[in-house]
This record gives structure tokens, C-alpha cells and sequence, in this order.
């Protein structure tokens, strides 16, 4: 917000001060009411209770119990929970491994649809098309690939590859695999948009002075395409990141977080202690813990990726 | 922030001024075919690759959808309908179609309202919270829908709007609301007060110069913000999960939970109910997705 908003003022405005015309210095506080007073209810309101319940104990099961119960909740995430540990493992390789894999997936698919091809306008359409394809809908797509009776594993078995009956999502070995490559169908047209969209902000003349100068299209990617990404590319990863870890919808529906417990994040933990355990207490205080995670993660990987640094 | 990036999306789309042209026209194409000779098969083959792995999965949906129920043709032949019969009458697709469109309708229209009388205030005055509120819409960003569930549910128990529609209405206009406002009060800051002002100086009121000038020059801005707050509230899934348990108030997505967790998963009827899950979302996909690669996105995460 560098540049000073302008600040128009209504020719009536001073004058009229009762009627229809709120002088300025009151509409723009009733333009913002409805946006700030719903977001005040809704969300700065839940976010503080959430923090009020994680210091108590809360279960509607057993209301008995119910009071304050100091740090007793947090004692029991860290050292008491035997999924705490590995479910937060899971929730950050899931991360990483989608953030990093849809990344170099959109940024490749990016730059092949920022080319001049016959065609172009129809391919741009066509695979950014899972974009809008929601969790629910990309689980009911890929049960029906994966399924071990009439999926692709049945024609591939036809074909002389892997088993009849294999079923990938009940078996732990692959499960991880077979949630990564769904998720991935639809989260890698988000960065290809993104990435798209800043490549062709890049000015033309810099391409044709690097060829000039003889570098090569290796070179004028590394020297030219990237740093001038870096800034969007930081951006869209940390959001990224943050929805990864955040979303529930697609390994809700598509492994329940089994088989074993072995696809469970965080977000996914804190559903089923809060809505099918009732305990709102504990899953306020993992609720609690995910923030802080999150919100440490975010600061640190702003500062150590330099965003906003020495772009020229 | 958002201004500046905004200005370089309005760049992307608009060619910088050259300057004079250079004197040997002739070389002009040679350099371009330089930076620019990418061979075909570079493009086509990974390309088609990646083509194949968007599509056949779309047209596994399909073909499960449109083929009799047992049948293992890899092409949709004899073509049937009954596993859309199935899923509309019996498993009440249709009612949840119904819900899944009010609440997109609904969310749809209250984020549009609220996210322009928010971003005009954000655009055209100066006022003494203004950072601040930028700040908490930017913040929100991070607080993520999923981990207010539980205080959610209890705010919604009190109301007594647990298995109402309005709830989930409320929840999915609340978490669409910032990223509209900062798209909305972008796209407002693009429309020159000087056009308000003339209005005004002609006699126009505050809001029939807003409703007259600067309105329509938002259409395209609106539609983008309006078919995003659609397509999500679509697609979301917990909240409706989560405060609608009465069958009739549930939406599409858990209709198709429902049927993925069934014991014993009617593959046709899945298809089906995915099929029908799909179709607005994609004809409001094929709607926006040339205008989304310019400059929405750039302002949707920037911003």
C-alpha cells in the first residue's frame, strides 16, 4: 500500500450532514461494517475461543469433567499422544512432497503453454481444467481408478503390468503414492496459472538480448525466467503450503486417513478427536499447536527465502 | 502490494511501447526465430503426456457413467442413462443439486455484495483503521477453514442454525469475503476517480455515480469474484459435512461422500453423481478460464 489511496471527496459531503449522504468521514466505516463485523463473528471470535477452550477441559460426552484444566491439554499432545508424533510427520512430508512436486509440475507445464503452438488456446484450457475440481469430486474420480475390480489396474494387468486385485489405497506401502498423484491431478494447474500468468509479465527485449549475447535457452531460464519467478513462486508455494496442510477434503474421502492410521494430518486428527471424539478441549489444543506450527513455518521460510529481496 | 502487481498483470496484457523500429527490418525475425525455435516434439510430446493424465481420469468418469453397470468396454457403448436415473431419483441428487445451488447462489451473491461496498471503501478513502484491516484481511488468509470447525459448529449450536443452509452460507461467505474485498478494491482503484467526480459535479449522488460509472466498468472483475465464491462454495465440502446432518439440507459433495463410503461402492451411481457434481463447475470453468490466466490470479494470491 505504498501509494497514497486517493481520496475523493463528494462535493455535498460536508454540507449535507443528515439524509442520505453519510459525509466521508463515516461511510467508509459503514462500507466495511458488514465485511468487518461478519469477519469479527466468525472468524477473530473463533479463533479466540479456540485458545479459551484448549486451556479447558471440554467433551461434551463427559460433561462432568468440564473446567479449567491449565496446560494439562498441551501436556497431553506432546507427551501423551501416541499419533500426535507421526501424524505431524505425515502432515509435513504431505507438504513438502505435494508443494515440491506440484511446483516443478506447473512451473514445467507453464512454460510449455507460454510458447507460440497451433492448439495453444484449447491445451491451456484443458489442463488447468482439474483447478476447479473440488476434493470430493477428485476422490470420486480416482476410486474409480483405482478401484482393484474395474480400475486401471485391471487393464494394466490385461497388458502384462502389476497384479489383477491390486488395490493401492488399502495397502500401506502405496497409499501415500496413490494420494499424492490424486492430489497432484488437481493441485498442479493452480501453480501452472500462477506461474503463466507472472511469465508473462517478463518483457520480450530480455530474451532477445540473451540470445544476442549467445546464452543458450538453459542459461536465459536460469538467468532471466527464474529470478524474475522467485517472488511468485515464494508466494504461491508458502499459500500453498499452508492449503496443503490446511485441506481435508481429499484424504478425508479418499483413505479416511488409514489404512492404519498412516495418511492422518493434523487438520484431519483434529476432525475426528473435535466431531466424532467431542473432546472440543484437546482438539482446541491441537488446534492451537497446528497454528503455532503453521504460523512459525510461514515466518521462517518468508526470511529464509529473502522474499521480496534483490529483485532488480 | 496489490497495485503494483496489478499494474503488471494490465502490462502482461498490454505490449510496452518499443520505441523506434530498428532500421534493419530484416532482422527483426531472424532474432525472434532465435529465442524462440523451440522444436515442435519439445512441446507436443510432454505435452500430450501431461494431456493424458488430466483427461483419461475425466474420461474414466464418463465412461463409468454412461456404460451399463458390469460392463468392462473401455468405450461408453450401449450408452445408458440409468446410473443417472439412479443417482438423481433414488440417492436424492436431485434435492442436494437443489441445496448445492443455494448455497452457491447465496454465497455467490452476499460475497459480491459485501466484498464491493468493503473494497470501494478500500479503494477510494482514507480512513483511520485502514491498514489495519488490509493487515486482518490478509492474515486471514492463514486461518484455515478446517481448524475452525469446532468453534464453528458451537457458534452455529447456539444459533440454533445447525442443519440449516443459512449456516453454511454464513461460513463459506465469511472465508470467501478478504480475498474478494483485496480483488474488488483492485479492480476499483483501476477505474479513474476523475469519471466519479465528473458524475458527481453533473449532480449524480455518491451511489448513483457509483452504480452508473464505475459499475459496469467492473463487470469483468465481478464475474471473476462471483464464480470463484460459486465454484468453491460448490466444491467445499467440511462445512456442509459438518452443520448439515438432515439429509434433505445436504449438498452435492456429501451426497457423494456418502456414496464413496457406502459398504459395498455402486460404481455407475459414483460416476454419475461425480458427472453431476462436475457440470457446473466446468461450464463456469470454460466461462472464466481465459480471463483468470491474465489478471485474476495474479491479484487472487498476490493480493
Amino acid at each position: 500500500m505504498a501509494q497514497a489511496a486517493a481520496v475523493a471527496k463528494h462535493p455535498r459531503a460536508g454540507r449535507r450532514r443528515t439524509g442520505t449522504g453519510a459525509e466521508p468521514r463515516r461511510l467508509p466505516y459503514l462500507l466495511i461494517a458488514p465485511a468487518g463485523l461478519l469477519m469479527l463473528g466468525f472468524i477473530a471470535y473463533p479463533v479466540l475461543s479456540v485458545f479459551y477452550y484448549s486451556l479447558q477441559n471440554y467433551n461434551v460426552t463427559k460433561p462432568w469433567k468440564n473446567g479449567f484444566a491449565g496446560l494439562d491439554n498441551f501436556t497431553r499432545v506432546f507427551t501423551e499422544d501416541p499419533l500426535f508424533w507421526p501424524t505431524l510427520g505425515f502432515s509435513a512430508k504431505w507438504v513438502v512432497v505435494q508443494v515440491g512436486l506440484q511446483l516443478a509440475l506447473g512451473l514445467m507445464l507453464a512454460l510449455l503453454v507460454n510458447q507460440t503452438f497451433v492448439g495453444r488456446a484449447v491445451a491451456r484450457a484443458l489442463v488447468f481444467s482439474p483447478w476447479a475440481v473440488s476434493g470430493v469430486l477428485t476422490t470420486t474420480i480416482w476410486m474409480l481408478l483405482y478401484n482393484p475390480s474395474t480400475g486401471m489396474s485391471r487393464y494394466l494387468a490385461d497388458l502384462g503390468i502389476g497384479a489383477y486385485g491390486t488395490s493401492v489405497l488399502s495397502d500401506t506401502g502405496t497409499v501415500f503414492w496413490a494420494a499424492v498423484v490424486a492430489e497432484l491431478w488437481r493441485g498442479v494447474p493452480f501453480f501452472a496459472i500462477l506461474i503463466l500468468a507472472d511469465l508473462q509479465s517478463i518483457p520480450k527485449d530480455l530474451y532477445e538480448a540473451a540470445s544476442v549475447d549467445g546464452a543458450g535457452r538453459l542459461r536465459q531460464f536460469l538467468h532471466i525466467t527464474l529470478p524474475h519467478l522467485k517472488d511468485a513462486i515464494i508466494l504461491s508455494t508458502l499459500l500453498r503450503g499452508v492449503w496443503e496442510f490446511n485441506n481435508v477434503d481429499l484424504l478425508y474421502t479418499l483413505t479416511g486417513g488409514g489404512p492404519a492410521g498412516v495418511t492422518t494430518t493434523l487438520p484431519l486428527m483434529i476432525a475426528n478427536t473435535g466431531i466424532e471424539g467431542h473432546d472440543f478441549g484437546y482438539a482446541s489444543a491441537l488446534t492451537t499447536v497446528a497454528f503455532v506450527i503453521l504460523l512459525f513455518c510461514s515466518i521462517l521460510y518468508l526470511r529464509l527465502s529473502k522474499f521480496g529481496g534483490d529483485r532488480t | 502490494m496489490t497495485a503494483q502487481l496489478a499494474e503488471k498483470g494490465t502490462h502482461a496484457r498490454v505490449p510496452a511501447p518499443r520505441g523506434p523500429l530498428p532500421p534493419a527490418r530484416s532482422r527483426t525475425p531472424k532474432r525472434e526465430r532465435a529465442f524462440d525455435d523451440v522444436p515442435r516434439w519439445q512441446i507436443y510430446l510432454p505435452l500430450g503426456l501431461y494431456l493424458l493424465f488430466t483427461l483419461v481420469p475425466f474420461y474414466w468418469m464418463l465412461l463409468f457413467a454412461l456404460r451399463p453397470a458390469g460392463s468392462t468396454s473401455l468405450v461408453p457403448w450401449p450408452l445408458t442413462f440409468e446410473h443417472f436415473d439412479k443417482v438423481w431419483n433414488e440417492r436424492s441428487f436431485a434435492v442436494f443439486f437443489q441445496n448445492s445451488m443455494l448455497v452457491g447462489l447465496a454465497t455467490l451473491v452476499t460475497t459480491t455484495l459485501i466484498a464491493l461496498t468493503g473494497g470501494y471503501a478500500l479503494a477510494r478513502f482514507d480512513f483511520r483503521i485502514k491498514n489495519g484491516f488490509m493487515l486482518a484481511l490478509l492474515c486471514s488468509q492463514f486461518i484455515p477453514g478446517a481448524l475452525m470447525l469446532v468453534p464453528l459448529f458451537e457458534i452455529f449450536r447456539e444459533m440454533r442454525m445447525i442443519n440449516s443452509l443459512g449456516s453454511v452460507i454464513i461460513a463459506e461467505t465469511v472465508f470467501q469475503l478478504p480475498l474478494s474485498i483485496i480483488l474488488i478494491s483492485g479492480f476499483i482503484k483501476n477505474v479513474p476517480v476523475s469519471l466519479e467526480e465528473a458524475a458527481w459535479v453533473d449532480g449524480c449522488s455518491r451511489l448513483r455515480a457509483f452504480l452508473a460509472v464505475v459499475l459496469p466498468l467492473l463487470r469483468p472483475g465481478l464475474i471473476a469474484v462471483g464464480s470463484f465464491a460459486f465454484v468453491h462454495s460448490w466444491n467445499h465440502f467440511l462445512f456442509a459435512l459438518m452443520f448439515l446432518s438432515r439429509q434433505d439440507r445436504q449438498t452435492i459433495p456429501v451426497g457423494l461422500n456418502t456414496l464413496i463410503g457406502s459398504d459395498s461402492v455402486d460404481l455407475g451411481a459414483l460416476a454419475a453423481g461425480g458427472v453431476i457434481a462436475a457440470v457446473p463447475v466446468v461450464i463456469v470453468f470454460a466461462f472464466i478460464q481465459k480471463w483468470l490466466i491474465t489478471g485474476f490470479s495474479a491479484g487472487a494470491v498476490k493480493g
